[in-house]
């Protein structure tokens, strides 16, 4: 039998190739480094860091690019060029915040490094997936990254809980994508998304199979998961709580972005034609997805889990944008530019927030409840500013990044017509507000306990923790104050997906 | 049609009899050769030289008092040992014993059924036959039992990977999965024995392995553990367990004989110009005793060799056969592109 | 006459039954046994439809690899304690309400709406035509699906590293203190 191997242009790869080889070089580098007697492993991160970098490039280099290729199985375009910048961004932001957290931890091994590596691999698998084949796949290779990378800290009962929570609900959710997945193919008879959505415009109107419905229900429940919304979040405060923050802060940005990267690939793209009949189901799920998460968010005492639940109503936020990819002109396009503007925009103010609690902890303690950061403004005032920012930010207060991102998702809901969800996105927003500004009014106007106080003094950072809130400030700062240049590129990079 | 059937049943009946046979004759044949190795006698007495000890053997486990201690786990530990016999004996189904053979007019394949998939089958079986060991190990509710099942299921998992990548090797050289094909590729001298010397090696080691023979015996290690996993069985159960072993045994040459040493070929006979029937009887023969061979090797090697520790055996499997087996696939693409095969 | 339907209810009823009793039956290794038995029986059913090579890798892999390992981790633990293991039914009659609705929900739309199953895409034309032979099955691997082909050897690395990672003892635990302990 003749075998034609596909063609393909390794430069479309060059991304994803960089991400596994950064990763094997990782674990080697540590392997063989073992045998040096230096305890110091940084220079893995710092390697890690110049994968990562080169990836950046390589990414750059795809911009404007259009192209599907392994028989379609890839999907190499603007959208997936744009959260690939997300993930990278947010992997970025986690590595430079492991370097001191995993030294504190002893974490700091090839296996850490190499995992995130491997988990933005599948990520970028997810956004760039043409097929749900290679959606899946992704899911797959992220989620069990994920599930030990929240198992880090063997060491810590807290830690394997939320590893095994994380793995037995993930496997769960897992089940539910594959079986919704082999419904759609049952009832398109096809995987690959393209194909998928010219079968439904082919499809008589009204006359598709009832097994679409079930798939499609069972996807919603996959990906929801990930993606953290009610009712499908219930392991996220014990995750976030359990994981090592810096892994914490992970969970939070870049597999959540990817999440509703898969979520626009397959309803916003594929399955647009059916916006009538999806659009109900998230309806639903973002005004519970905000509300449970800002609710519950006031009540906790433990600013990881608090962290957790405002990252639950955000991913609300992002739904809500989602529910508005569809439906009238021109709408698809303006929902779609705000998930990705929300996401960039989030990883930024978010992964700030948690740099800040990895810089509060000490030795290896973490300091995580909101008692800790009383007096904070006195005792280590810049981290108090830069925290007070992100805070801000997450309460969608201008000028930063987080007003723009909540004003762009609004808009776009009005614009398809989804007022009540926009009203009570913003009474949520209001809601919110309250325990963000606790935050700071806790760090800026109680006084701290007084074993807090002699420790003032220790204070210090590490530099790469210092970049990272920096680089964190200035996205933050920066989408909040300039935004336009960053949603022109979503805007157009949908547009490049539209034709 | 009808012929056909009666073909097959007559093959199912002929190549069970003879299977059977040489199961009940394989224990004799163990006990003369170790006392042999050992410069004993070994049984001698039931009829001309001990030929008729496997029936006194038989009426013995049947006579003997069934006990079911009251602790086990009744329908597992009277399902255990069926299920350790069934796998090797329906494993036979797929090997060649002859190329085919001309009678009546018609040429009748020396294969009981040449399934597209036989090397898979046989696969799928073998990887059956850790259940039987494990349930009687679990289900008769004793640690030496227990231990016994722990081990052995170890032992196969860790050996099953060395044993199918090994032979990867024979298939790539074939490139096919029915056995007579893969025996048809082994024509003349190229013998996968000589071929792929590694390969052989590293499947020999793992059929011992997942036959639970000395020195892989773990599982049974009498001054451990008893009797191992059947230590709570007795009569025709124990008996059942015993003929899995040999049956074991005996299918696991039939497969490396089949694999490595060029099944019913016999090198250049089909140019001497024999009568097809009678070179079709000889290639049977030839493979008969192929398997003799490789039946006294095995007992041979077990009255040599001591008894592996538990460490030695893992390493052994996950550290040294492994690897190797892997290389050796690399060795066999090579052969293929280098167009030696 | 044609027999094979009457098959494909057999296998079907033994499938479905042995799935039953994997998930009500209160001893584990019986719900063990029970889903190899299933295994068979799902194996049984691609065998019937001209997949064979599906067939013995799903008994290969499924019953005697990955159940294997499972026995093993049910003899490991102890079964005693397994057995008397409950789940809490706090939430039964919540869990009855929203089953029942989905319940009626699927059957509404079965009823009302169609139940077409699409003809498969050009790939499952070309895996009908060699009627999933090993050949035509590995010729569709490498190349049609490839890349998802590659991929799955980083899911693998990460799998293997991530277990190595959570089981492996550290040096200074082997001697039966681990490094907590002695801080």
């Amino acid at each position: 039998m003749e075998l034609r191997f596909p063609e393909y242009d390794l430069g479309l790869l060059a991304p994803m190739l960089i991400l596994v080889i950064t990763g094997l070089v990782v674990l080697l580098a540590d392997t063989f480094g073992r045998r040096r007697a230096s305890g110091d492993r940084s220079f893995l991160a710092y390697l890690s860091l110049l994968g990562l970098l080169l990836t950046f490039y390589a990414n750059s280099r795809l911009s404007g690019v259009v192209a599907a290729p392994f028989h379609g199985l890839l999907a190499i375009d603007a959208v997936a060029v744009f959260f690939n910048y997300v993930f990278l961004a947010s992997s970025m932001l986690v590595v430079l915040m492991s370097i001191s957290y995993g030294a504190r931890h002893s974490m700091n091994v090839g296996e850490y490094y190499g995992l995130i590596l491997f988990s933005t691999l599948g990520m970028m698998l997810m956004a760039a997936g043409g097929d749900l084949m290679t959606i899946f796949l992704g899911v797959e290779i992220l989620s069990l990254n994920l599930y030990v990378l929240a198992g880090f800290l063997r060491g810590q009962a807290r830690s394997n809980e939320a590893a095994m929570k994380y793995f037995l609900l993930g496997a769960f959710a897992t089940g539910f994508l594959l079986y919704g997945i082999s419904f759609l193919y049952g009832a398109t008879g096809t995987t690959n998304l393209k194909a998928m959505g010219g079968f439904l415009k082919a499809a008589p109107a009204g006359n598709v199979s009832a097994l679409l419905y079930v798939g499609m229900g069972l996807l919603i429940v996959g990906f929801g998961f990930k993606v953290t919304a009610v009712p499908f979040h219930m392991y996220t405060p014990d995750v976030y709580e359990g994981a090592p923050t810096s892994i914490t802060a992970f969970l939070s940005a870049g597999p959540k972005a990817a999440g509703f990267a898969a979520l626009v690939r397959v309803f916003s793209f594929a399955l647009e034609g059916l916006h009538a009949d999806w659009w109900g189901a998230f309806w639903l799920i973002a005004a519970l997805t905000m509300t449970l998460g800002n609710i519950l968010a006031i009540v906790q005492a433990n600013i990881k889990r608090m962290l957790a639940y405002s990252s639950i109503a955000h991913a609300g936020y992002v739904l809500v944008a989602l529910v508005a990819s569809g439906g009238v002109g021109g709408a698809q396009r303006l929902g779609v530019s705000s998930v990705l503007f929300y996401t960039l925009a989030y990883t930024f103010f978010n992964l700030g927030a948690f740099a800040v609690v990895v810089a509060m902890g000490r030795g290896d303690r973490d300091q995580v409840g909101l008692a800790d950061y009383a007096g904070l403004g006195y005792r280590r005032p810049w981290l108090a500013l830069v925290m007070a920012l992100f805070m801000v930010s997450l309460a969608g207060i201008p000028p930063t990044a987080g007003f723009v991102g909540k004003f762009v998702v609004f808009k776009s809901a009005l614009n398809a017509g989804f007022v009540w969800l926009t009203i009570i996105a913003v009474l949520n927003s209001v809601v919110a507000v309250f325990y963000y500004l606790r935050v700071i009014v806790i760090m800026y106007m109680r006084e701290p306990a007084a074993e807090m106080q002699a420790e003032a003094a220790g204070a210090s950072f590490s530099g790469s923790l210092v970049i990272a809130l920096i680089l964190a400030v200035l996205g933050t700062l920066d989408l909040g104050l300039f935004p336009s240049r960053y949603l022109d590129l979503a805007l157009r990079s949908v547009q490049a997906l539209l034709g | 049609m009808m012929t056909d059937l009666l073909i097959t049943i007559v093959k199912i009946l002929v190549v069970f009899g003879v299977y059977l046979t040489m199961v009940a004759y394989l224990s004799l044949v163990e006990r003369r050769v170790s006392a042999f190795i050992q410069d004993r006698r070994g049984p001698n007495r039931v009829g001309p030289f001990g030929l008729l000890q496997p029936l006194a053997d038989g009426l013995k486990f049947m006579f003997k008092e069934d006990l079911i201690p009251h602790y086990v786990n009744r329908p597992v530990y009277l399902l255990a040992p069926l299920v350790a016999l069934v796998p090797a004996f329906i494993t036979m189904a797929v090997i060649p014993f002859g190329n085919t053979l001309p009678l009546f007019g018609r040429d009748i394949p020396l294969v009981i059924a040449n399934v597209n998939i036989g090397f898979l089958y046989i696969f799928a079986l073998t990887s059956m036959g850790v259940y039987g060991v494990v349930l009687a190990g679990w289900s008769s509710n004793s640690k030496y039992s227990l231990i016994g099942g722990l081990r052995a299921s170890a032992q196969m998992i860790s050996y099953e990977l060395s044993l199918g990548l090994a032979a990867v090797g024979v298939l790539i050289v074939a490139g096919s999965l029915r056995l007579p094909d893969i025996v048809a590729a082994q024509s003349g001298l190229r013998w996968n024995f000589w071929m792929q010397p590694l390969g052989f090696i590293i499947f020999l080691i793992a059929v011992f392995a997942e036959t639970n023979r000395l020195p892989f015996d773990l599982p049974e290690a009498e001054p451990e553990l008893v009797g191992g996993y059947h230590t709570e069985y007795s009569s025709m159960k124990f008996a059942m367990f015993f003929m899995a072993e040999y049956a074991n045994m005996l299918t696991a040459s039939a497969v490396v004989v089949s694999l490595y040493l060029g099944g019913w070929q016999v090198p250049y006979l089909e140019q001497a110009g024999l009568p097809p029937l009678l070179l079709s009887l000889a290639q049977v023969l030839a493979f008969v005793l192929k398997v003799g061979v490789m039946l006294f090797f095995f007992v041979w090697v077990r009255w040599t060799l001591p008894r592996f520790r538990y460490d030695q055996l893992m390493r052994l499997g996950w550290k040294i056969t492994l690897p190797l087996a892997i290389l050796n696939i690399f060795y066999s693409g090579y052969l293929v592109v280098a167009k030696w095969v | 006459m044609d027999l094979s339907f009457l098959f494909f209810y057999l296998f079907a009823a033994v499938a479905v039954g042995a799935a039953l009793v994997v998930v009500l039956n209160r001893n584990i290794l019986h719900c063990a046994m029970a889903l190899v038995l299933m295994f068979f029986a799902i194996a049984a059913l691609f065998l019937m439809l001209g997949a064979e090579f599906i067939a013995a890798v799903q008994v290969l892999v499924y019953a005697g690899a990955i159940m294997v390992l499972f026995l093993f981790v049910i003899l490991l633990i102890q079964i005693d304690r397994v057995q008397m293991l409950r789940f809490a039914h706090r939430q039964s009659p919540l869990v009855v309400i929203i089953a029942v609705l989905l319940l009626a929900e699927l059957l509404y739309m079965i009823i009302r709406g169609t139940l077409g199953i699409a003809p498969g895409g050009a790939d499952a034309a070309a895996a009908g035509a060699a009627s999933g032979s090993t050949e035509a099955f590995g010729a569709l691997l490498y190349t049609t699906y490839l890349f998802p082909f590659e991929v799955a050897s980083v899911l693998l690395l990460a799998a293997m590293i991530g277990a190595i990672l959570l089981a492996r003892l550290d040096k200074e635990e082997v001697g039966g203190v681990s490094r907590q302990d002695m801080s």
